[in-house]
C-alpha cells in the first residue's frame, strides 16, 4: 500500500526524482512539480510542453526538465526561473532521459537520432554529441561521482568513459 | 350477467344452477316425499331394481280394480267359444309384456318404416309442402302410402335368390362336415381310425340329396368396439336369477365347458338339474326324496327355454368368416396338454408359446435382530445444553442424528464443491465492488480510512487533556470511546445528506461545523462551535449527541462504504470540493513561457501536507504535525459559482515590468519578491491598476496558504478576511518587503 498518493498531476507522470527532502515529478501536462516535505509546499512550474524527464542538479539548486519540444530547460529550484535552455537534439515522440554530469558541468540528453548530446551547462553550447546507435537512444544514466555514462539503445547498453580512462583489474577468474 | 356467465363458464366452474330466463327455482322435495313409486302408485321396495316377477294382478290379488276379467266367454248351446290356440302370451299380463318382463313387446318401427337420417330432410320438405301446397293437408296422405325403403342392392340380391340370413358368394356344394385338421398343427397320439370318420361321413351323406348347393354362410359383422368398461375380459356379471333363485330353472353353469357354446346349450336346456348336492339353497327345502319339487314360483322364465332347435352342429368354427384365433374343439383338446383350465374367452385362444415367466425376486434377507417396528428417534441438534443427552443418544444409536459433516452432495454450493475437489476457480465477475475500482481509487479509499483513523488516534491525546477541563468527568470516557469508535468513517460523516438535527437548524449548523472541523484536523472542535448560551451540561450533552450522530452515520454506512468510494465531486450538492488552491490560468503562463519569463509567472505554489509516514521515511520533520490532511487541502466551494472558473487576469503591465526585471537579474538568480513588483506597479497610481492590483492581491492572498496557527510568526491571524490583509498591505506600501508567505 502506498504511503501517500500525489495525484495533483492532470496527466501522466513521466519522471520522478527524489532528493533528501523533495520529490520532483515531471508530468505530461507540462508541469514540473516539486513537493518539499520539509516546508510542506508544492511548487508547480509550468513548462508548456509535455515533460519527458526531470532531474536534480548535484548542488540542489536547479532542476533540469526535458520536454517534447526538443528543449531542455534548467530551472531555478527556489524561484522557478529559467536558467538555461538547451536545444539541438531531437525529442518529439519518445520519453527520453536527460542527465547532469557528476560535477554539474554539462547537461546531457538522449535523442531520437541515435546520439547523445552534451551541452555546457553555463554557456549552453553543444559540447559533445556521441553517436551511440542508429535508433532512438532512450535511457541515460550518469555516474554520481565519476565521469561515466550508461546509454541504452536498441537492446544494447553502452558504458562510456572518458578517453583517458584505463580499465583496471582483470575481469576475474 | 348471462354473457359473463357464458364467457366465464369455460374457465371457471360454478356451483350455481344456471337458470334459463323465466325459470324459477323449484322448491326442494321434502324427504318424506322422496319415494319411488311405480306406475300403479305402489311403493317400490327395491326402487325398480326388482323388476319382473310375479305380482299377480292388482296388488297381488286380481287383475284389475274391478276384478279379473276373463276373456270373452261365450258358452251356450248355439254358440261356442272359438277354439283359440293359446299361446304363452295369453297368460302374461302387462307386466310381463313390459320392458322388464319376460316377453317384452315394444312397439318399434321396423326397418321399412323407420326413418333414416337422410329422410329427415324429405320429411321436412313434405311438411312444408303440405302447408304450402295448393290443397293443404292432401300431402299428409302421401306419408301413409310410401314406398317401402328397400335399398337397391337388397332388391337385386333378392331377385337373384338371396334370402336374409344367407351369405353372399358362390354356392357351396355341400356343407363341409368336418374340417380337416390343420396340417401345421401336430397331433400327438394316435389318429382316429380313418374308417370311422369316413364311414360317418358317408353315412350322413346318404341322407342328403346330391347336387344340392347351399348358400354360403353370412358374414357376421365383426364387432370392433373397444372395451370401455372396467371389468375384466369375459366378465358377465352376476346373473340375478342364478344368484337368487338357486339351482333349478336355470342353465347350469359349467366352468369346465369347452368348445363352442352351441354344444353345451343343446345339453344344457334339456338337462334337468335334479337333486342338489347342497342343502339349503334358497328353495323351499323339505322336499321329499321321492317327490319332485315344485317349480320355483319366483324363477324367471325366459323364452329361450321354449326355443330349441334340432339341428346339426353347424360345421365350421362359427366365426362366420372372421379371422380369429381358432377355438379348439373338444376332441382336439383331449389330445393336448391342458395348460389352462378354464373357459377360454370369446375370440381368444390358447397361445402356442408360453410367455416367459416374470422374474420373481426373493425378498431380502432380514438381519437377525430386525424388528419390523419403527421407533422414531428424537432429533437432537448438537448443542451445549443437551450435551449429556446427546452423548447418550450417540452411544445408543452409534451416531448423531444431525451430522453436519455428512451432507448430501446437493447441500453444497459450487464454491464448496470446488474446494473439495481441489479445482481452481473460474474467474467470474468480481464479488466486491472494490475490485472494480482502479488501483488508484482503492489506494485512495484506504488512505482516507487510514488518515481518519490516524487522526482519531492522534486526537485522543490532546482531546483527553482538553476534555478533562471542559467536560464533566463522567463523559470523559464516553467521548474517548466515541472517538475511538468513530474511526475511519468520519470522512463520510460530514456528508450533507445526513442531517440528524434537521429540525434545529442552528444545531445542525453546529453539528456540521463540528464534523467539518474534525475532518480538517483542527484542534478546537467543539468548544468553538458550541452555543455559548447553553450551559456546560447542555454543551456536554450536545457533544455527545454529535458524537453519536457521527457514529450512527458510520454504523449505517459502514458496510456500504467499504464497497463504494466517495465521488470526487458530490453531484447532489450545491457545493463542490475543490482543491483550495487552484493552478492558475494557463494562457498567461503560455505567454510567459513563450517569452521565456519563467519564474513567478509560471510558478504556482501550494500548501501541501506530506503524509506523516512519508516524513519519517525521508527523515524530515513534519511541517504540519497537527494536520490531519494529506496532500492539498480541499475546501468546499459552490458548485456553480463563477469563482471556480474565474481566474483573475494578470495585468499586462506587470509582465512588461517583469521583463525589465528579468533582464537585470539574468545572471544572478535572485528571489524577486512579490511585493517588489507590486510596489513598482503602485507607483503608477492608476486607479484602474490600483483596483487591479488590489484584486490581484486578493487572489494572491487567497492563493497563499493560511499558515496554521502554530507556525504563524505573527504577521497576522490566518483566518482573517482578505480585505483586512489588503488593508494591511496598503499600509505597507513602500519598501516594506514583508513576506507573509513562509517557505
Amino acid at each position: 500500500d502506498p504511503v501517500q498518493v500525489l495525484d495533483e498531476a492532470k496527466d501522466g507522470v513521466s519522471s520522478v526524482k527524489v532528493s533528501d527532502h523533495e520529490i520532483l515529478s515531471g508530468s505530461v501536462d507540462g508541469r514540473v512539480r516539486r513537493y518539499d516535505l520539509r516546508a510542506g509546499q508544492l511548487y508547480s512550474d509550468y513548462i508548456g510542453s509535455p515533460i519527458t524527464s526531470v532531474c536534480f542538479s548535484k548542488d540542489g539548486q536547479c532542476a533540469l526538465a526535458a520536454s517534447l519540444d526538443s528543449t531542455l530547460r534548467l530551472l531555478d529550484k527556489e524561484t522557478g526561473e529559467l536558467l538555461g535552455e538547451y536545444t539541438g537534439h531531437r525529442s518529439t515522440a519518445y520519453r527520453l532521459d536527460c542527465v547532469l554530469s557528476e560535477q554539474d558541468t554539462h547537461v546531457g540528453s538522449a535523442s531520437e537520432d541515435g546520439s547523445v548530446y552534451f551541452w555546457d551547462l553555463v554557456e549552453g553550447s553543444l559540447a559533445l554529441s556521441l553517436a551511440v546507435g542508429r535508433g532512438v537512444v532512450q535511457s541515460l544514466a550518469f555516474h554520481p561521482t565519476l565521469p561515466c555514462l550508461l546509454a541504452a539503445t536498441e537492446g544494447h547498453v553502452q558504458l562510456w568513459r572518458e578517453e583517458s580512462f584505463q580499465p583496471q583489474g582483470d575481469p576475474g577468474p | 350477467v348471462q354473457e359473463m356467465d357464458s364467457a366465464s363458464s369455460k374457465d371457471f366452474c360454478t356451483f350455481l344452477i344456471y337458470l334459463s330466463v323465466g325459470e324459477r327455482i323449484k322448491k326442494p322435495v321434502p324427504l318424506q316425499e322422496q319415494t319411488v313409486k311405480d306406475a300403479k302408485g305402489r311403493y317400490q321396495r327395491f326402487h325398480g331394481a326388482f323388476t319382473g316377477g310375479f305380482s299377480a294382478g292388482y296388488f297381488n290379488t286380481v287383475g284389475t280394480k274391478e276384478g279379473w276379467t276373463p276373456s270373452a266367454f261365450v258358452s251356450s248351446r248355439q254358440k261356442r267359444a272359438d277354439r283359440t290356440v293359446l299361446g304363452p302370451e295369453d297368460f302374461m299380463d302387462e307386466e310381463d309384456l313390459s320392458e322388464f318382463g319376460i316377453a317384452p313387446k315394444d312397439i318399434t318401427t321396423t326397418d321399412d318404416f323407420a326413418s333414416k337420417a337422410k329422410d329427415r330432410i324429405k320429411e321436412k320438405a313434405r311438411q312444408i309442402a303440405g302447408v304450402v301446397a295448393a290443397i293443404p293437408g292432401t300431402t299428409a296422405f302421401d306419408d301413409l302410402i310410401g314406398p317401402s325403403k328397400i335399398t337397391v342392392g337388397v332388391e337385386l340380391l333378392r331377385k337373384m335368390g338371396w334370402k336374409e340370413g344367407q351369405g353372399i358368394g358362390p354356392r357351396v356344394k355341400r356343407k363341409p362336415r368336418r374340417q380337416k385338421p390343420d396340417p401345421a398343427v401336430k397331433i400327438y397320439g394316435c389318429a382316429l381310425p380313418p374308417g370311422l370318420s369316413e364311414g360317418s361321413e358317408d353315412e350322413e351323406d346318404e341322407y342328403q340329396p346330391e347336387n344340392v348347393t347351399f348358400a354360403p354362410k353370412d358374414v357376421m359383422p365383426v364387432d370392433l368396439t373397444p372395451k370401455e368398461n372396467v371389468h375384466g375380459l369375459g366378465y358377465k356379471g352376476l346373473d340375478p336369477s342364478q344368484a337368487l333363485f338357486g339351482v333349478s330353472g336355470r342353465e347350469h353353469l359349467n366352468l369346465f365347458m369347452g368348445g363352442s357354446e352351441d354344444t353345451s346349450n343343446l345339453l344344457g336346456d334339456l338337462r334337468h338339474s335334479k337333486g342338489r348336492k347342497l342343502g339349503i339353497t334358497g328353495q323351499a327345502f323339505g322336499v321329499g326324496a321321492l317327490e319332485e319339487e315344485d317349480d320355483d314360483i319366483y324363477a324367471t322364465e325366459t323364452l329361450s327355454k321354449y326355443d330349441t332347435v334340432l339341428k346339426d352342429e353347424e360345421p365350421g368354427d362359427g366365426l362366420y368368416g372372421w379371422t380369429a384365433p381358432k377355438q379348439y374343439k373338444s376332441k382336439k383338446r383331449s389330445e393336448r396338454e391342458v395348460k389352462y383350465i378354464g373357459k377360454i374367452l370369446d375370440g381368444f385362444s390358447l397361445a402356442s408359446k408360453s410367455s416367459t415367466p416374470s422374474k420373481i425376486y426373493p425378498p431380502p434377507d432380514l438381519p437377525r435382530n430386525y424388528r419390523p417396528v419403527h421407533y422414531f428417534r428424537p432429533v437432537i441438534a448438537a448443542g451445549n445444553e443437551n450435551y449429556r443427552l446427546q452423548k447418550a443418544l450417540e452411544e445408543s444409536t452409534g451416531k448423531l442424528e444431525s451430522d453436519t459433516a455428512q451432507q448430501s452432495r446437493h447441500a453444497l454450493n459450487a464454491s464448496q464443491r470446488r474446494e473439495r475437489l481441489g479445482e481452481t476457480g473460474l474467474k467470474g465477475p468480481a464479488p466486491s465492488v472494490l475490485e472494480y475500482l482502479s488501483e488508484k481509487d482503492r489506494e485512495r479509499l484506504k488512505e482516507v480510512k487510514q488518515a481518519s483513523e490516524q487522526q482519531m488516534k492522534a486526537k485522543i491525546l490532546p482531546q483527553q487533556s482538553r476534555n478533562s477541563r471542559f467536560q464533566p468527568a463522567s463523559s470523559h470516557d464516553a467521548s474517548h470511546k466515541w472517538q475511538m469508535l468513530l474511526g475511519g468513517q468520519l470522512a463520510n460523516a460530514g456528508s450533507s445528506d445526513f442531517k440528524p438535527f434537521a429540525r434545529n437548524p442552528e444545531k445542525q449548523k453546529r453539528y456540521e461545523s463540528f464534523v467539518k472541523s474534525l475532518k480538517q484536523g483542527e484542534k478546537d472542535t467543539l468548544e468553538h462551535y458550541l452555543d455559548p448560551s447553553m450551559t456546560e451540561w447542555e454543551r456536554g450533552r450536545e457533544q455527545e449527541e454529535f458524537f453519536r450522530a457521527a457514529m450512527f452515520y458510520k454504523s449505517s454506512n459502514s458496510t456500504l462504504s467499504s464497497r463504494f468510494t466517495r465521488a470526487k465531486y458530490e453531484d447532489d450538492v450545491d457545493k463542490v470540493e475543490v482543491p483550495r488552491d487552484q493552478e492558475n490560468d494557463i494562457d498567461d503562463k503560455e505567454t510567459a513561457v513563450k517569452m521565456k519569463m519563467f519564474g513567478k509567472l509560471t510558478r504556482d505554489k501550494f500548501e501541501w501536507h506530506p503524509e506523516k509516514l512519508l516524513c519519517k521515511r525521508f527523515n524530515v520533520p513534519d511541517p504540519y504535525p497537527d494536520s490531519s490532511i494529506v496532500g492539498l487541502p480541499k475546501v468546499k466551494r459552490d458548485k456553480y459559482s463563477v469563482f471556480n472558473f474565474l481566474t483573475l487576469p494578470e495585468p499586462t503591465t506587470s509582465v512588461t515590468q517583469a521583463t525589465n526585471e528579468k533582464v537585470q537579474q539574468n545572471s544572478k538568480p535572485k528571489k524577486p519578491s512579490r511585493w517588489d513588483m507590486s510596489d513598482k506597479e503602485k507607483e503608477k497610481k492608476d486607479s484602474i491598476s490600483e483596483f487591479i492590483s488590489l484584486a490581484r492581491s486578493k487572489a494572491d492572498v487567497q492563493q497563499q496558504p493560511p499558515v496554521p496557527a502554530t507556525e504563524e510568526c505573527g504577521t497576522g491571524p490566518s483566518e482573517t478576511l482578505p480585505t483586512e490583509v489588503s488593508l494591511q498591505w496598503c499600509l505597507n506600501l513602500k519598501g516594506n518587503s514583508c513576506k507573509p508567505s513562509q517557505p
